[in-house]
């Protein structure tokens, strides 16, 4: 049987059905828009000048509020509705059918994280950034984010569930990831846990590319957050096959 | 025709071997001591069933007997504790990806996608089992016209009536052309003119060569659909066979049904007592039941009661049902079963 067929049709519905909703495509668009504007009017003496500054930050998290909730909110909604179970029934392997539903969540945070470069690029010079890096380090984050959005997803039974979990992970995420606040400003004892978080590994491959200020070398950046969504997959795999076939 | 296998420590290793071959050839679905354990609560109790290609197998039962777990176990959303599956000769345990190619599932809820319209649905469906673009739009249209939904295609599918619901998501089930479909209540809560074009749909597939593995608590379905099935209760399976089969063994008593002109009131003990080797029941309308195991005649009785001066309307034998069969053996009333079962689905 041609799997292609069955993943690409997935990661198709799944992009009309969810990720292209109006309420998507505007929170997508309003949530980094409505981040830029208040860091401006924080300080707006530092105006255009500062944006580059801020566009990793604003960036990592588009990605992060874009693909973790959408994945666990879509998937629990299917999950309530049982159109799920229709995923288990078909003759694919899970393997592929989770590749399918992260592919679309990835796609969209992709997305998302240009939005803000897009809306920078009216208000400050943006040569001089390394875009390829950028690309690679916006992919990385958006998988590593989807795959947590997915674990999460996996250990919530209702819509409800999965914001309040997702929100547990990425308010912290926010504060100490190094997107605003670089991690040696942390205090000392908050610096270890900055350590453990994917999203620190991302921020300072897309600083690297775009301020040229990352703490460390950007290759051990994509080793780590590639570590990560492997043990992410193989979690959300095991979880899958434990929970859902019961 | 359900069979009957002898124990298999009975028989020598070369014999069990070609035993279990050879009911592998016969039967298309055979499953051998089922069981599924919910921690302490057993929903399936080693049950065993083995169905021929082509047939209408159905389980009845009613709620919680482990009907919806049985076939969750079949079509691999569930997996078994203990147990044997077989489908098509293929492990339905290990290789479940495998026999998920030959079936098509329709649950008891309709599981498709609200948001998308009927002839998408049907197209997505299609999908997940690699049928091309082109083959998979035509299969979607042939069957949104044999289901009669074509000018409905597209509509969403939330829009869409319970029995068009109902239609569409067995539409999805047989788009990809299985061997076998499982059938979780495929008509409860739809219209009755949406249920007769489902029962007339399972038939035709039936002729079609298509295996149907088919729950419901209708029995009248079951006894007009099915050429056998089982009664399950508690997660036991407490009787099998053919419809002709559970009728002979269970429903041997020879019933007779009179419909006086008059009322029965009194009359019934007077006849008690004159034929003391039938069991007389009141049947109401002026009619009551008399029933024996070897067959009444009747020539006595008509004599008794023309004598007494009391005319007979009508005097006709009743055939056991599949419902009363169902009755006898599970202690449960078929009415009882149809009302828990749609209390359930309001």
């Amino acid at each position: 049987m041609n799997a292609w067929i069955a993943y690409w049709n997935i990661l198709k519905k799944d992009i009309r059905n969810y990720y292209l909703k109006p309420p998507n495509i505007s929170w997508g668009i309003i949530f980094p828009l409505s981040w830029t504007l208040m860091q401006f009017i924080r300080t707006p003496q530092a105006g255009a000048a500062e944006a580059k500054q801020l566009l990793p930050g604003l960036m990592s998290m588009s990605v992060l509020f874009g693909t973790t909730s959408m994945l666990a909110v879509t998937i629990t909604f299917e999950r309530r509705g049982r159109s799920f179970d229709r995923l288990l029934l078909a003759p694919i392997s899970i393997t592929a059918m989770v590749l399918a539903k992260i592919s679309g969540a990835v796609l969209f945070g992709v997305v998302m994280a240009f939005l803000p470069a897009l809306l920078a690029a009216f208000i400050t010079d943006l040569s001089g950034i390394s875009w390829g890096m950028g690309i690679i380090s916006v992919l990385l984050m958006s998988i590593t984010s989807t795959l947590l959005g997915l674990a999460i997803a996996v250990s919530s039974k209702e819509v409800f569930e999965a914001q309040t979990y997702s929100n547990f992970f990425r308010f912290p995420m926010l504060f100490l990831s190094g997107l605003f606040i670089p991690i040696d400003n942390l205090p000392v004892f908050l610096q270890p846990i900055s350590y453990c978080l994917p999203l620190t590994y991302g921020v300072d491959i897309l600083n690297k590319a775009i301020t040229n200020t990352g703490i460390m070398n950007v290759w051990f950046d994509c080793l780590v957050l590639i570590g990560i969504s492997i043990l992410l997959f193989c979690f959300c795999l095991w979880n899958i096959k434990k929970k859902w076939i019961l | 025709m359900l069979k009957i296998i002898p124990s298999k420590q009975n028989l020598p290793a070369k014999d069990r071997k070609t035993k279990n071959r050879e009911r592998f050839i016969m039967s298309i679905i055979s499953v051998t001591g089922l069981k599924k354990a919910y921690g302490e609560i057993i929903a399936v109790d080693g049950i065993s069933i083995d169905i021929e290609k082509g047939q209408i197998f159905g389980l009845l039962g009613p709620n919680g007997a482990g009907k919806t777990t049985t076939i969750n176990m079949l079509t691999g959303l569930a997996r078994p504790t203990a147990g044997k599956i077989f489908v098509d000769g293929i492990d339905g345990i290990k290789n479940i990806k495998k026999v998920q190619r030959i079936i098509g599932i329709v649950p008891d809820e309709s599981n498709l996608y609200d948001e998308m319209d009927g002839f998408d649905n049907l197209c997505f469906c299609a999908s997940l089992y690699g049928i091309k673009k082109a083959e998979r739009e035509k299969r979607a249209n042939k069957l949104l016209e044999i289901f009669g939904l074509k000018n409905t295609g597209k509509r969403p599918f939330r829009a869409y009536s319970k029995g068009m619901r109902r239609k569409l998501t067995i539409a999805a089930g047989i788009i990809h052309h299985p061997e076998i479909l499982f059938l979780d209540e495929p008509t409860t809560g739809i219209d009755v003119e949406s249920a007769r074009q489902i029962r007339s749909l399972i038939l035709d597939m039936k002729r079609q060569g298509t295996t149907v593995f088919l729950t419901t608590h209708y029995i009248e379905e079951a006894e007009r659909l099915c050429d056998t099935v089982a009664f399950i209760v508690d997660g036991k399976i407490i009787k099998k066979g053919t419809i002709d089969e559970l009728m002979e063994n269970e429903g041997n008593e020879h019933i007779l049904k009179l419909t006086l002109e008059g009322s029965v009131n009194g009359i019934i003990s007077d006849l008690q007592l004159n034929f003391p080797n039938f069991r007389i029941k009141p049947g109401g309308n002026n009619s009551c039941f008399i029933s024996s195991v070897e067959r009444p005649s009747l020539l006595p009785i008509l004599q008794y009661l023309d004598k007494k001066g009391i005319s007979v309307y009508e005097a006709r034998e009743i055939r056991p049902s599949l419902e009363d069969v169902f009755v006898k053996v599970t202690g449960i009333e078929a009415a009882e079963l149809k009302r828990e079962k749609e209390g359930v689905r309001k």
